[in-house]
């Protein structure tokens, strides 16, 4: 889909939580115009009936025994965080003032 | 300069085993190379010389005891800045992780500790090991041994780097759709991706999680399967790591036996994408291969001209997900909107992601996050999980006429820093010959097989092996190496040109 615009462009980093730029949005938008034309090619491989692989491995699902095991400690668990406060991670306002 | 740089860790270990020099000594000398050359080079991002010789001082104390050690205890290794290490800052080459220290290691880093290895430091590479010539490192791009004003690969042009400027004798690499085996090739070094859920993956800063694994990098095959066979195993940290015990690897690859195996030339990975000089020392490389006793057919593997495609859908859309945890609220960087007072969280991790991230990964972000959006998803997303079959199904028929496939590596040998930065779609070309194996899950080592005639740089030949068969690229490398060296009168990187030392030891 090589027309991606330059409004598309600035959906998608919304959604993805990317705060671009005014040049960044402009340069992205070419840029991945190209890249979107070439992947796009997926479209024309021959993949009628076969099945969508995930996972290189036939997985199934791995449990653990429900036991205590050593963890990280609250000090560790915390000791990279920008903020804390009480032993807890310190984050800006989640909820909008109104 | 110390010899002791220039051996192998398989000699280092029967060195350290006599008694011919100790593990202080031989970390020291690597040490002293780092401090000599890696401000020309820049394989490192942190170098750890007293955790390093800690380390070694202990392994010195237990040998002397008389204690059984580990046969490589005492061998320094640098690991890749995507694995972390607890105390040891990890970046896997981001902005947005500066200064970070992880609270836990890395099983595989459990594993060398355990086996009594030195850490060197944490090696540079492409941020979140997203780029082929780790020019998309926040802090700076590596530079290749062999001519630093050339690309040493990537992501993991730092580990590739440090074993060419014989700074370290092992390293850790990961590979998500190249990033072992293209820096291997165009530094002269060695580069095995082993196969998917081989080595565990629990403490990877993970890019896409069903391509990622780590593997091991060296100047040897038989270097290359002594450190698989430390990192491999199972791990029950990580639920996708194989069962299995470590394949052979390390007899295979002493062993060096290809008589009567049949090997696969890869047609779709031969011919005109690939330079003249990368296709010359490839057909001499066969040659080599037939003298040894093993048969050569060609076999055609049709899918695999949709596989740079199908990747660069999986890779952004799993890249979409797995970077959503940085979020500048747990762990890494904080940054306000400007102008805005009392921002909210929403904006301060939208301000974050977008001074923290480089141009690469938000591209892919991006990417991956419009492949997987409602009313786009099966057109892309679903389309390349669906090659993702073909591919696999390539792979199952061609291992039905050959016992391992081979091509070149990298389509070309190491090109100059900058030449590829402003048209992202060439750089990922890079990787069209090494992606189809993390796409199946298959194996894939890396090994050089010469310099192109055009330009005196180092060409890799390529051998991937069914899945779980990993002994197999050991017996084929092995194989080659030997009569590649007889043919040189040595190792390739004996004619690497010598870097200036500009500190003095």
């Amino acid at each position: 889909m090589a027309d991606l615009t330059r409004a598309d462009v600035d959906h998608l980093a919304h959604l993805a939580r990317i705060d671009l730029s005014d040049a960044e949005l402009d340069r992205m938008v070419g840029e991945l115009g190209v890249i979107l034309t070439s992947v796009a090619t997926v479209q024309q491989a021959p993949t009628e009936g076969m099945t969508a692989m995930s996972h290189p491995l036939p997985l199934v699902n791995v449990t653990r025994l429900d036991e205590v095991r050593p963890s990280l400690t609250p000090q560790e668990a915390l000791s990279g965080a920008p903020e804390v406060d009480e032993q807890r991670f310190s984050v800006p306002r989640i909820l909008d003032q109104d | 300069m110390s010899t002791l740089i220039r051996t192998s860790a398989a000699e280092l270990a029967s060195i350290l085993a006599t008694g011919e020099a100790s593990a202080v000594e031989i970390t020291q000398a690597h040490l002293d190379r780092i401090a000599a050359v890696d401000d020309q080079v820049h394989a490192f991002l942190h170098v750890d010389a007293e955790g390093a010789l800690r380390s070694a001082a202990e392994v010195d104390k237990l040998r002397a005891a008389g204690d059984d050690v580990h046969v490589l205890a005492g061998v320094p290794i640098a690991v890749k800045d995507v694995v972390v290490t607890r105390g040891l800052p990890t970046t896997a080459g981001s902005a947005i992780l500066r200064g970070w220290v992880p609270p836990y290691d890395a099983t595989l880093v459990t594993r060398l500790k355990n086996a009594g290895m030195p850490i060197l430091g944490k090696t540079n590479m492409d941020e979140f090991a997203m780029g082929s010539s780790t020019e998309h490192s926040a802090y700076g791009p590596t530079r290749n041994p062999w001519d630093l004003t050339r690309i040493p690969g990537g992501s993991g042009g730092g580990s590739a780097a440090a074993l060419a400027a014989f700074e370290a004798p092992l390293a850790i690499g990961t590979d998500t759709g190249g990033s072992i085996r293209q820096p291997a090739a165009v530094t002269g070094t060695v580069g095995v991706k082993p196969t998917y859920g081989g080595v565990s993956r629990y403490g990877l800063i993970a890019m896409a999680s069903s391509l990622d694994q780590a593997g091991p990098c060296t100047r040897s095959v038989l270097d290359a399967a002594l450190l698989h066979s430390v990192i491999g195993g199972h791990d029950p940290m990580d639920s996708t790591s194989l069962a299995g015990p470590v394949p052979a690897v390390v007899e295979a690859a002493r062993n060096a036996d290809v008589s009567g195996m049949r090997i696969g030339i890869i047609t779709e990975l031969t011919g005109d994408g690939f330079q003249l000089g990368v296709r010359e020392r490839f057909d001499s490389s066969l040659a080599h291969l037939v003298d040894a006793g093993a048969q050569v057919v060609e076999v055609s593997c049709p899918s695999f001209v949709y596989a740079l495609a199908a990747y660069y859908l999986v890779m952004p859309s799993e890249v979409s997900s797995n970077l959503a945890k940085f979020d500048a609220m747990r762990y890494g960087l904080r940054v306000f909107p400007e102008g805005i007072d009392d921002p909210s969280a929403e904006q301060v991790m939208a301000a974050t992601r977008d001074a923290g991230f480089g141009d690469e990964v938000k591209r892919r972000i991006i990417l991956g996050t419009y492949a997987l959006s409602s009313g786009y998803y099966d057109a892309y997303y679903g389309s390349a999980q669906k090659v993702r079959s073909l591919i696999a199904a390539d792979f199952a028929a061609a291992f039905e006429q050959a016992d391992v496939l081979v091509s070149p590596t990298a389509p070309t040998t190491a090109f100059p820093l900058g030449a590829k930065l402003s048209d992202p779609l060439s750089m990922y070309m890079q990787d069209i010959a090494t992606i189809p194996a993390n796409l199946a899950g298959v194996p894939g080592i890396s090994l050089p097989c010469g310099l192109a005639g055009e330009d005196g740089l180092p060409v890799g030949f390529q051998i991937l092996a069914p899945a779980m068969k990993d002994e197999r690229l050991y017996a084929v490398g092995s194989a080659l190496e030997q009569r590649l060296h007889h043919a040189w009168g040595g190792p390739l990187l004996h004619r690497i040109p010598a870097l200036t030392e500009t500190k003095e030891a």
